[in-house]
């Protein structure tokens, strides 16, 4: 970590080309990780257990786009454009998220039967929550300054999400058997999508080597030893090494979820980009 | 710049506080947004204003309402042609900058404030805002905002909402 400069503004960002394209694609990972993850948590809308899991749920979804809102602006200060057409108008490829944030909740779609596994909906909540609890946490020492200083802010907030989720994850492995094995079900399902998470792309290298966020193995298992704790503390079986989807969600290769998801949430969008809201 | 002019933008810095006073928020009228510790800054240059402004919440919709009445409101200063509204993240907004006072009249709107002092890792007792018992459950950690959550006063038997503690 030779070039650790700390930068404090865009404009300083944009001085150095590379720096800049380093930040970029770490913040387009950052950003549409938790867009298309609050997407998906939008459409639960109405469709939760019970109306206070709506209100909470459809509360934290607001929260995480709010989240990717802050990332898009970022992108635009340093020049990537405007922040509603990074969110609405790139093709699938240029999305940089995790294949696991963008698969479906189920089966059916929003309007058409939708037939929704809120056991996977805590799971994956909760597997990226640990893993976004520890990337927040790595992005204090972030070289890039409005970053580390946005990161302090959503820690306070997360905090709240995980406990949220946390209180799912216990309740639901100590209920009944069928709540145990659900549970178990959809675990190993976002397992097998979660060893992801911490790639950081192509750009890996010198995203870490610019001081933008620490290496990937180290937020490995950080966040492996984390989410082992606290699946102890509940009594749940560790399920292991995690794996790999077949894409590569963070080199823009993605599975036809996503297009569904993108279609659906930039239709409005596309109809009137003038528009005002 | 010269004397005249600071003198000038001093006043106006100060008439805008004043103004701010009677800038609710917007999910709770009863309390403005200085009194929420929202307010960072207030800068006058040449009739230009700049308000920094700490969001209690990042992903608050109330946000882009805010920045609107404010702007609104402050356009009333005579002397002030524009307005400018900035929300920044240094310092972070935590619980602990609302106002003393300000914590009474979140009471009396049904909202417990949160505790003060409050450290990571301490339990969150909530007392009922409208008969002060500690015997509360809680219904719901996130209420119809982020900032908010539901309880429930088994004493009184009303339910009533809590402002979440925001430390770091």
């Amino acid at each position: 970590m030779a070039e650790t400069k700390r930068v404090e503004t865009a404009a300083e960002a944009k001085q150095n080309q590379e720096y800049l394209q380093a930040l970029s694609e770490l913040l387009f990972q950052l950003a549409d990780d938790d867009f298309i993850l609050a997407y998906r948590g939008s459409e639960w809308l109405g469709l939760a257990p019970h109306i206070e899991e709506d209100v909470a749920y459809s509360s934290m979804s607001q929260d995480i786009m709010g989240h990717a809102v802050m990332y898009y602006e970022m992108l635009e200060e340093l020049g990537l454009g405007k922040a509603d057409d990074l969110a609405q108008l790139r093709q699938a490829d240029a999305f940089r998220n995790a294949i696991l944030v963008e698969r479906a909740n189920g089966t059916g779609g929003y309007n058409d039967n939708p037939h929704y596994d809120w056991g996977y909906a805590i799971a994956r909540n909760f597997i990226y929550g640990m893993f976004k609890r520890v990337r927040l946490e790595a992005l204090l020492s972030s070289s890039y300054a409005p970053l580390a200083q946005v990161s302090r802010k959503m820690l306070t907030e997360h905090r709240y999400h995980m406990m949220h989720w946390q209180v799912w994850m216990k309740q639901l492995a100590n209920s009944t058997p069928e709540a145990r094995n659900r549970l178990e079900a959809a675990i190993a399902k976002v397992w097998g999508d979660a060893g992801e998470l911490s790639d950081l792309g192509p750009k890996a290298e010198k995203i870490v080597g610019f001081g933008l966020i620490a290496a990937e193995a180290q937020l490995r298992a950080e966040w492996l030893k984390q989410t082992q704790n606290i699946f102890a503390q509940i009594g749940l079986d560790w399920p292991g090494e995690p794996g790999s989807p077949a894409q590569r969600g963070r080199a823009g290769e993605h599975t036809a979820d996503l297009d569904q998801a993108l279609a659906t949430l930039s239709e409005v969008y596309r109809i009137d980009p003038a528009a005002s809201w | 710049m010269a004397q005249g002019q600071n003198v000038l933008d001093d006043r106006l810095e100060a008439a805008c506080w004043e103004l701010l006073q009677e800038v609710k928020d917007p999910e709770i009228p009863v309390i403005s947004m200085v009194e929420m510790g929202m307010i960072h800054k207030v800068r006058v240059e040449e009739g230009v204003v700049h308000v920094e402004v700490l969001p209690t919440f990042v992903g608050c919709p109330a946000l882009e309402i805010m920045k609107n009445n404010i702007s609104e409101k402050l356009l009333q200063v005579e002397g002030i042609r524009e307005v400018q509204v900035h929300f920044v993240y240094e310092p972070a907004w935590t619980s602990d900058r609302i106002a003393r006072e300000a914590r009474e009249k979140l009471r009396s709107f049904g909202i417990a404030p949160p505790p003060l002092d409050y450290k990571p890792g301490d339990a969150w007792e909530v007392a009922c805002p409208y008969c002060n018992s500690p015997y509360t459950q809680m219904e719901n950690l996130f209420g119809p905002a982020a900032c908010r959550s539901i309880l429930y006063c088994k004493q009184c038997k009303n339910p009533f909402e809590a402002l979440k503690p925001i430390y770091y």
